[in-house]
């Protein structure tokens, strides 16, 4: 059996400027739930979410920028996909 | 805009950027590099190998003044399956030239030293501002937009990586599909030197490399990895991305599940997560080779697909520094003549046809459709591993000729297609 992971745990050994206020990547209302099971399986960050009712949730902070959704989904849910503004976002010290 | 107009702006302080930037200083152009994080390397990620031949040709003996965490001398290919793993393993105790060796590397520490690097022999850094645009006036590109602020240049290098919005913007890269695309994800985990090279059996410098088939994507195309470092060990999987919406697991998942394995789990016990991050992968090889160059504008590294995922490994930051040298070299000599057209950049499509670059994009040309084929992922593994497990396992009933276990295992997957698959697999490598 394995183990469900919680990727939230490992996105808190990151460093992160967030930028407050300033969403880098935002979601079209009501997206296609076909397309957004896609990002719940591929973003590394787990920042697409199934809730228990149902409902759906992103939120774009502890994001690592590395570009999955904008590929698989740019065109279809994605309202807006670009890069933090300068300084802001992850931080890599090892990389 | 301002008056000064640099010989070339780069965008991006990768390993593609920094390069570019060594190259054209160092015979005296004026370059700037400009990078959104805050320190080159701050928003880079890799596996964790670089072959060091085309930086060895750079910076001959780079290796004793990098930050380098160890020299691969080990490497070892296994052959997973939720609860078996066949491995080869391979020691090399030969001598080797400096071309030939390879190292394990952080890029967080590595970028900055080749930025420091540039900036010794006189490149100008910036960090911490995202270029948003660049700059045209007719049909030309004459500079870059950041920040609100406008900066002038006879050329511009988009060193940009995997995502390549500024080529996007000017239409010289199309949108890729996701099925050109992998994506990684990585957990760097601490441990002590002492505990790491007992455990991976390893002298004081010597780095083991490790590739993993199998279930680490779930069966689909991709595979795990592990590089030892110094005192750490990078571990992670790359995963394509065209089936991903089947997956029975994410990708997260995925990484946990390999971390987790029984064979995985000995190695890295009790160690400490120090950092997780996850980063796209051009798979596409020679078929996803964007326009290169335009008047004013070349593209390298990443930023022109420029990766090579040659089985279960990928190679893109031996690619990544070789274009950065060749579009310097472009530049160098565009600003000769001071003709910065695409005609006078031209060049730099000679020296990438000239380079080990396309050769080496060309030669594997086959090779992304080829691994598109879900018995690599799946039923080889498999068969290895009924193989091995008929093999050695001795319970009291008749031994069998190993001949017979052997067909018996091919059967299953069937004799055609693994003649079709060798046959495949041999032409695309
Ligand atoms: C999981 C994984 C494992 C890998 N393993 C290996 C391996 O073992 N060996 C190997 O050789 N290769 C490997 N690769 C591939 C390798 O990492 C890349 O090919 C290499 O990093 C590409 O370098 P680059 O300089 O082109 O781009 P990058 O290193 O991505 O650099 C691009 C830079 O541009 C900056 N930038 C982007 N947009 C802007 C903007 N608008 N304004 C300012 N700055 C900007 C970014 O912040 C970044 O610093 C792996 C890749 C992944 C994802
Ligand atoms: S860019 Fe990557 S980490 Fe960020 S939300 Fe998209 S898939 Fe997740």
């Amino acid at each position: 059996m394995s183990k469900a992971v919680n990727v939230d745990v490992k996105l808190s050994a990151n460093k992160f400027h967030v930028d407050e206020g300033h969403a880098h990547i935002i979601l079209k209302n009501n997206p296609d739930i076909k397309e957004f099971r896609k990002l719940i399986n591929a973003c590394p960050a787990g920042l697409y979410k199934l809730e228990d009712d149902g409902s759906i949730r992103f939120d774009s902070a502890g994001c690592l920028e590395c570009g999955t959704c904008k590929f698989l989904c740019g065109e279809t849910i994605l309202e807006k996909w670009e890069y933090p503004r300068g300084t802001f976002g992850i931080e890599y010290r090892y990389g | 805009m301002s008056e000064e107009s640099f010989d070339a702006i780069i965008v991006g302080a990768g390993l593609a950027g920094c390069i570019a930037a060594y190259v054209l200083a160092k015979e005296g152009a004026d370059v700037l590099v400009i990078e959104r994080g805050n320190y080159a390397g701050s928003k880079n990620m890799t596996g964790g190998r670089l072959y060091s031949h085309s930086l060895e040709r750079i910076i001959p003996g780079f290796a004793k003044e990098a930050p380098i965490e160890r020299k691969v001398t080990k490497e070892k290919v296994t052959f997973l399956t939720d609860d078996t793993g066949v491995t080869l393993d391979y020691h090399n105790g030969r001598k080797q030239t400096a071309v030939e060796e390879s190292y394990t590397l952080l890029r967080g520490e590595f970028d900055q030293w080749l930025m420091d690097k540039a900036e010794e022999v006189g490149a100008q850094f910036i960090s911490g501002i995202r270029v948003d645009e660049v700059l045209t006036r007719d049909g030309k590109v004459i500079g870059v937009k950041a920040d609100g602020d406008e900066l002038a240049a006879k050329s511009v290098i988009l060193a940009e990586g995997v995502n390549p919005v500024l080529g996007e913007q000017l239409g010289m890269v199309q949108r890729l599909k996701a099925d050109a695309m992998a994506v990684g994800a990585k957990e760097l985990i601490e441990l002590p030197q002492q505990i790491i090279q007992d455990r991976f059996n390893l002298n004081d410098n010597e780095g083991c490399a490790w590739l993993f088939a199998g279930s680490p994507a779930n069966g689909l195309m991709g595979g795990g990895f592990i590089y030892t470092n110094k005192s750490s060990v990078s571990l992670g999987i790359v995963c394509g991305l065209h089936d991903i919406g089947n997956s029975s697991k994410t990708v997260p998942q995925m990484l946990e599940d390999f971390k987790n394995h029984a064979m995985i789990q000995p190695l890295i016990e009790g160690g400490k997560l120090i950092e997780y991050s996850g980063h796209v992968v051009p798979e596409a090889g020679i078929n996803m080779v964007p326009k290169l160059v335009d008047d004013g504008v070349l593209i390298a590294g990443d930023a022109a697909g420029f990766c090579l995922n040659i089985g279960y490994t990928v190679r893109g930051m031996d690619l990544a520094i070789a274009s950065g040298e060749a579009a310097a070299k472009a530049i160098l000599m565009a600003r000769e003549k001071n003709d910065f057209s695409a005609q006078g950049l031209s060049s730099y499509q000679t020296l990438l046809e000239d380079s080990f670059i396309m050769k080496d994009l060309k030669l594997y040309k086959d090779l992304p459709e080829f691994m598109e084929n879900p018995r690599i992922f799946n039923q080889y593994p498999k068969m290895v591993a009924d193989i091995m497990q008929n093999m050695f396992t001795v319970d009291g009933s008749p031994s069998q000729p190993i001949r017979k276990t052997l067909m018996k295992h091919c059967k299953e997957v069937g004799y055609m297609n693994l003649i079709k698959d060798g046959i495949k697999g041999v032409t695309s490598i």
